[in-house]
């Protein structure tokens, strides 16, 4: 068995730690990870709890692959409802935490209630226990690693925690392990503040020991790996270009949204770019990227860590950001460039720098400001209400706006609404680019109509990583796809859904999916955990999540008229680029996909639909 | 031929595959916190480093300790624990210069690379030949070919 079979059970308000049995019955159907904390949530909150009371519970989850040899096997999730989308929320990171938690002899943690004060949670093994962290509020999620470390004396430590962002409840903070690994998207970070949880801090000694049949286990994990390194982007586009390959490749089909999407090319996308990361600066004669690196466990090493320019405006009196740093990766180089047309790569350094400090989610805080430089813009807010010149394209403005907005100052407090709530406030709802009140990620449904269905579809709202079509329509994996119709796509994103909540919920990453499909999958899982994991098992227990999912949201008071795009993109047409002229067919493909779900017109599961699922 | 292990810091990613499997090898758990060969990641630098013990001919462990429990794997070179003899006081870990013997307070007693008897398992998980067994005698031999192939010079036909 890949679990532990434990669960630390956590109560905010009475500061009680109490281990308990993982529901292995809920394991079998549901994994681990996304789905099976999931399915703990489902069970055990009010889907109408107001995200940001005492009532909601936050939990920490690893998969049974978290911990272990099988490439990407150090991811963990935090599974709430969000405090952006009020739907529910599975925000899922990498770097070491995850693993540690394994080792520590747990799979889950669930936070219940609020404590009266700031506390962490330590646990040191079978240990666990909540510490007074007023001392540590108000830190950086730097400075809480670096402080709970020395004061525990031990580096080996990995911490989870909030910065400004998540205690000033910003809806879109998130929360950040290992420096610069987030849980990102939906304001889980704002959740776990609103419970006073600065950090959780793991030590974990014990090793994991329960895998089923390790012979096959390093057999099939082996295979796997061997897929990875010999597929191009898996081994070799991700390790030197990391996600930012992406950029130009986006930019050239036209579906790289710009000025809050009122383009879908942006002109200095090549200045924004993995190549630009690559190239040596003029001022310094080194290049932005100083190497990859990659989460624990990983075969890939998609991850980036650069050095911002020591005499860039940003940080020129600022030595302590001159250091080598995470980032930056595609959606944060997308949000905080393409989106507000920033063209200043240092810049955008910048931003993604205090985002990960103050632990706040960069595609939904860059998109806001997308958002509000539009409104600036059209004359409705004028620079004396933001308290500075708020043009499209300047970074000056950026790098202001992103303290502001952690630490709660001025406008900034405004930003850290979201932009739908923004936008519905200055009488303007249609300009906020988002769905359930999630900002979109870097792609435009117009240059690739599957992701107008994979947004407006994905249970927590706006998000690429619900089913990563642009793989199928954009880089021919598993099969190419035509980028510009409709046909088919609601078939793609059904099993795009449903694979991807298998991987969420193993423990592995979802960018293996660039090299693997479920069959890759499956050996490691089959020797890894008891019981049988079938390819059948799989697709079942897939599909059973994502209905779950759809249930709570529709219990929380989410409709069919929740699942659309904003009128810019069934509305207005691409103005340039391959998909000039067209808008997202999302009415089109959302009937069908209903129907292919066994949903009704309504979007609401049948009957036979749940029955077949055990729901 | 004599072997030894040879470290690339530069290739180095973090994964970590190489704690997975050195704590599988020698305590049948995936246990880094167990692992006889470590990973420092200099984050404000962006530099990742495994260490590990590198098996000195005259070894400072071996000779500091009083029970003879470090012996020489004639077949591999390896400065090897002999867990039955070692008494876990700890003199080794203060006669190493670098660390890399380390104890073990739950058994109470110390351990190091041994090399796997021949067939270390952090090289064969290393997805990035960060970490390699070669030559004894040669490991300068890639850093070698890599300055020669910039000699940049001309390839005359016979």
């Amino acid at each position: 068995m890949g679990w532990n079979r434990k669960v630390l059970r956590v109560n905010l308000a009475a500061g009680t730690c109490i281990p308990e049995p993982l529901n292995m019955a809920w394991a079998n159907d549901y994994l681990g990870s996304r789905g099976l904390a999931s399915k703990y949530l489902v069970e055990e909150i009010d889907p109408k709890v107001d995200p940001l009371s005492p009532d909601n519970k936050m939990i920490m989850a690893t998969g049974p692959l978290t911990g272990t040899m099988a490439s990407t096997g150090g991811r963990y999730t935090v599974v709430t409802k969000g405090a952006l989308t009020n739907a529910i929320a599975c925000s899922n990171s990498g770097g070491y935490f995850g693993a540690e938690m394994k080792f520590a002899g747990w799979d889950m943690i669930i936070f219940e209630g609020k404590s009266p004060k700031p506390v962490y949670l330590y646990v040191e093994n079978d240990k666990a226990e909540l510490r007074d962290a007023s001392h540590l509020w108000g830190k950086t999620c730097w400075e809480t690693e670096e402080t709970i470390k020395a004061s525990h004396q031990d580096p080996q430590i990995r911490v989870s925690s909030i910065g400004a962002a998540g205690e000033n409840q910003v809806l879109f903070a998130c929360i950040v392990n290992d420096l610069h690994r987030a849980a990102g998207r939906s304001g889980v970070g704002a959740v776990m503040g609103s419970k006073n949880l600065k950090a959780v801090a793991i030590r974990g000694t014990q090793g994991l020991s329960g895998i089923k049949d390790f012979p096959a286990f390093l057999q099939a994990t082996n295979a796997a790996k061997k897929v990875l390194a010999d597929n191009a982007v898996t081994g070799q586009g991700l390790p030197k270009y990391g996600t930012q390959v992406l950029m130009n490749v986006i930019n050239e089909i036209g579906a790289l949204p710009t000025r809050n999407h009122r383009d879908v090319q942006f002109e200095e996308a090549g200045k924004i770019s993995a190549e630009a990361m690559h190239e040596k600066r003029p001022t310094d004669g080194k290049p932005h990227l100083v190497t990859n690196a990659a989460c624990f466990g990983c075969t890939i090493a998609c991850g980036r860590i650069s050095k911002i320019d020591e005499t860039h405006f940003s940080v020129k009196n600022s030595p302590k950001y001159w250091g080598a740093s995470g980032g930056l990766e595609y959606e944060a180089a997308w949000a905080l460039g393409a989106a507000n047309g920033v063209g200043d790569l240092e810049a955008l350094q910048y931003a993604n720098l205090l985002c990960n400090e103050h632990g706040m989610d960069p595609i939904s805080f860059g998109a806001t400001v997308g958002a509000v430089m539009e409104l600036h813009d059209l004359g409705i807010l004028s620079k004396e209400q933001i308290g500075l010149d708020a043009k499209f394209g300047s970074a000056e403005a950026l790098c202001k706006l992103v303290e502001m907005t952690a630490q709660g100052e001025g406008f900034g407090k405004e930003i850290g609404m979201g932009s739908a709530r923004l936008c519905a406030k200055y009488g303007r709802p249609d300009l906020s680019m988002s769905v359930k009140g999630q900002e979109f990620p870097a792609y435009d449904s117009r240059g690739i109509q599957g992701m107008g269905l994979t947004y407006a579809t994905s249970n927590r709202g706006a998000c690429h990583l619900r089913s990563y079509t642009v793989a199928s329509e954009v880089l021919g994996i598993p099969v190419k796809t035509d980028p510009l119709t409709t046909e088919g796509k609601p078939e793609l994103v059904k099993a795009f859904q449903d694979a991807t909540s298998v991987f969420d919920s193993a423990g592995i990453c979802i960018f293996t999916s660039f090299a693997w499909t479920l069959t890759d999958v499956q050996p490691q899982v089959q020797a890894a955990c008891e019981g049988d994991w079938s390819m059948d098992k799989l697709n079942e227990v897939g599909e059973r999540i994502w209905n779950m999912e759809r249930q709570f949201n529709l219990a929380a008071g989410l409709t069919a008229k929740d699942d659309d795009l904003p009128p810019r993109l069934k509305t207005e047409p691409a103005k340039t680029g391959p998909a000039k002229g067209l808008v997202n067919g999302i009415d089109k493909m959302r009937p069908e996909y209903y129907k292919i779900r066994g949903w009704d017109a309504n979007g609401v599961p049948e009957k036979a639909t749940l029955e077949r699922l055990g729901l | 031929m004599q072997k030894s292990l040879h470290i690339d810091p530069a290739k180095c990613t973090g994964c970590l595959q190489c704690e997975m499997a050195c704590s599988y090898e020698h305590t049948g758990t995936i246990n880094p916190a167990k692992s006889r060969i470590k990973v420092f990641n200099f984050e404000h630098e962006g530099r990742k480093v495994p260490y590990t013990c590198t098996q000195c001919a005259d070894a400072w462990c071996l000779n500091a300790c009083p029970v003879e429990a470090i012996v020489i794997d004639a077949a591999t070179g390896a400065k090897v624990v002999k867990e039955a003899t070692c008494v876990g006081c700890k003199v080794c870990t203060i006669a190493c210069p670098f660390g890399t013997v380390n104890y073990m307070a739950d058994v109470g007693k110390v351990q190091k690379c041994d090399l796997c008897a021949g067939d270390p398992k952090c090289v064969s998980a290393c997805p990035t030949a960060a970490i390699t067994y070669v030559d004894a005698d040669w490991t300068g031999l890639d850093r070698m070919r890599a300055w020669a192939a910039k000699a940049n010079t001309a390839a005359v036909a016979a």
